[in-house]
């Protein structure tokens, strides 16, 4: 599915991925952990095509195509979505109505019909349904005046809606109390399937407790420095990352 | 007179002076200003940012024009219209059947014709006063509800044509009233200049909407002067969107003379190229217990620019005013250029004001964002400054000019906008 080679980048000549090497297969979840400020979110960001950042080495292969090669929305388009850590506001512009725009240019992209108005409130009403997103939300502009719970579950009604290849969760379950986290999981599970893929980018072992990850990846310093089973995060949880930044 | 005057004032010498029956003391003083008054530099404080000395390059003329369809001008396409070429009455282009309790007189056909405009050091109403080719008065009389609106459709054709335009609107009381004034230009038309006066009086307790839509051409000038008197209990609305015109001045003058009034002054002006639009506004609230709303946003690319300049007085007994004002633009060009000046002078104290004007770019994050799920740069842009400026083009009512305005959107912009888009 994706295959990240010695990946190297820089923001305003700060060096933030220093040779990340990373391959995940379709049906496979993988977890991405590691301490503040270790390059997580830069990963997503350069994986969605950020333009702020400069990649200086390494190469990403996602199904076949050069990821680097390619535009933030062809990205999408060939199915990369990342959910955000911080979702945006976006006063004034209709949640459902972009979404419509973004999936009938992802059908143009593959040569297909735009997708029927019924079709598409169908989708809505049982996407909506699975996040347990009041379908009002839904239809709000982007994120505007949601409650950190809610951005986080629209992020995941989104994907549900793009349907992608390739999720990226950024602490998709920081901020949410105990129920909305089953909640989302939930989404994410049922999402899941034998040809798509998830990489978690979380702080808490307590979310791999719903989606159970196929591997444990540590980042530090820009690097994966070490790869485990699920058990990993219960370890890391337990003793933090010292011992392993001592290993390194 | 001198040779420099003669000079100054070569660009209207083709021009004939008015027939109509304006007072004789007001033409005669009309044609001294002309005389004496220069075009405005950028010294003058009054147009520090808009440069008119092209008009002064252009020897213009007067003309009838050659227009044989409205269909693309045609805001509203039940709405009875009144159709103006260059200034000239096209009676075969109109459809002037007017409901009950409205009626129209070309000032060409009226015996007397009033105007208050102020002419003393006001070069342009002062053109427009000593030229003026023609108009209409439309009377609404006292407790009329008008169902349709009516619209006034001026168009400009053909080369260096100078039109002096003017029209009046008197809202009798507890009438209720929609207007639409369209200024347009043809294909055919290149630096032609519409040179516009409105004096409207909203009587007590009426309500009067006015929709103006201004869409010349890229070579085109436009200044008009909006001279409004609302009485007590009145409420005035005044849409101004401006999609097209080289240069656009448009001053709007609001006199507040009775108490328990509401004034909303919408405005919002997308320019592309080299356009240059200025909205300069005076609210001026001499009496208690008025509210006024003014809220203008603007879109400026390439190498446009806009100026908002807007005063807002309260007089000293004007107490329990609220006076709302707002100028917000995006710029989406390092070479587009904003200068906005929101003013307020109080001189009441038991008043609620504010103002604001803020300019910057479209947010990268929020492109950003649309992106990532596949919307393409263009439509991602295009989207934000469609919800940027959405708000503006929701005060007005009349379905029919929304969808007017969203066809010019794509014709002029591309932008495919549709109304569910946004809230
Ligand atoms: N625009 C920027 N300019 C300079 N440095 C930046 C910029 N953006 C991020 N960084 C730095 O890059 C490093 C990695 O940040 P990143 O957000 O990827 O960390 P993270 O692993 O996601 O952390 P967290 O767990 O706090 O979310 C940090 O040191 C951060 O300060
Ligand atoms: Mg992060």
């Amino acid at each position: 599915m994706i295959t990240i080679k010695n990946l190297h980048a820089t923001i305003e000549g700060k060096k933030i991925l220093k040779g990340l090497n990373l391959e995940v297969n379709a049906g496979e979840i993988h977890a991405i952990m590691g301490p503040n400020g270790a390059g997580k979110s830069t990963l997503a960001s350069v994986l969605a095509g950020r333009e702020d950042y400069e990649i200086t080495e390494g190469s990403v292969d996602f199904d076949g195509v050069d990821l680097l090669e390619m535009d933030t929305e062809e990205r999408a388009r060939e199915g990369l979505f990342l959910a955000f850590q911080y979702p945006i506001e976006i006063p004034g512009v209709s949640n459902i109505n972009f979404l419509r725009t973004a999936i009938n240019e992802t059908r143009e992209h593959k040569g297909q019909d735009p997708i029927s108005a019924k079709d598409f409130m169908a989708m809505v009403r049982e996407k909506s349904k699975l996040v347990e997103l009041d379908p009002k939300l839904a239809s709000r502009s982007v994120n505007e005046g949601f409650s950190g719970g809610e951005k986080k579950r629209n992020e995941i009604f989104q994907m549900a809606m793009l349907d992608p290849k390739l999720s990226i969760l950024d602490e998709t379950d920081s901020g949410l109390d105990i129920d909305a986290l089953r909640v989302v999981a939930g989404g994410v599970n049922t999402l899941k399937s034998e040809k798509n893929a998830t990489i978690v980018i979380t702080h808490y072992q307590r979310l791999l407790d719903y989606i159970v990850p196929d591997f444990v990846h540590v980042l530090h310093d820009g690097k994966i420095v070490k790869t485990g089973p699920k058990e990993l995060a219960l370890d890391l949880e337990e003793k933090g990352y010292d011992w392993i930044k001592e290993e390194n | 007179m001198n040779k420099v005057a003669d000079k100054s004032k070569a660009f209207i010498s083709k021009l004939d002076k008015t027939s109509v029956a304006l007072p004789n003391a007001l033409k005669d003083k009309a044609n001294s200003i002309l005389a004496s008054l220069e075009l405005p530099t950028t010294r003058n404080e009054a147009w520090k940012y808009t440069r008119v000395a092209k008009l002064g390059k252009i020897n213009f003329a007067t003309s009838k024009g050659n227009i044989s369809s409205i269909d693309s001008y045609t805001i509203d396409p039940q709405a009875p219209t009144l159709v103006f070429v260059n200034g000239y009455f096209s009676k075969s282009l109109s459809n002037n059947h007017l409901p009950e309790g409205i009626n129209f007189t070309l000032l060409s056909d009226a015996n007397e014709v009033k105007s208050e405009i102020p002419i003393e050091d006001e070069i342009f109403n002062a053109l427009n006063t000593a030229h003026l080719i023609d108009g209409v008065a439309l009377n609404i009389a006292k407790n009329t509800i008008l169902e349709k609106p009516v619209q006034i459709l001026h168009i400009l054709d053909g080369q260096s044509v100078m039109s002096n335009f003017k029209t009046r609107i008197d809202a009798g009381a507890f009438a209720k009233a929609g207007i639409i004034q369209g200024y347009f230009a043809t294909e055919a038309s290149d630096k032609a200049f519409a040179n516009v006066t409105t004096e409207i009086e909203v009587g007590e307790s009426a309500h009067l909407t006015i929709d103006k839509i201004q869409f010349e051409n890229e070579t085109s000038f436009h200044i008009s002067t909006e001279q409004i008197n609302q009485s007590k209990d009145s409420t005035f609305t005044l849409n101004t969107i401006t999609l097209n015109g080289g240069l656009v001045r448009n001053n709007l003058n609001i006199n507040v003379n009775g108490e328990n009034c509401t004034s909303n002054l919408n405005g919002a002006y997308i320019l592309k190229g080299k356009q240059h639009v200025d909205n300069h506004s005076v609210v001026d609230h001499r009496v208690a217990n008025c509210q006024s709303n003014e809220l203008y946003k603007g879109v400026i690319d390439d190498n446009s620019t806009a100026v908002f300049n807007g005063k807002v007085f309260v007089r000293q007994d004007a107490q329990q005013i609220n006076a709302f004002q707002s100028n917000r633009n995006v710029l989406l060009s390092d070479n587009a250029a904003v200068n906005s000046k929101p003013e307020l002078e109080i001189y009441a104290d038991d008043v609620k004001c504010s103002h604001g004007s803020t300019t910057g770019q479209l947010d990268e994050d929020a492109i950003f964002y649309l992106r990532a799920r596949g919307l393409s740069l263009k439509a991602a842009r295009q989207l934000l400054v469609s919800a940027f400026i959405t708000d503006v083009l929701d005060k007005i009512e009349n379905l029919k000019v929304k969808t007017f305005i969203f066809s010019l959107l794509k014709e002029r912009f591309g932008w495919e906008i549709t109304p569910e888009d946004f809230h």
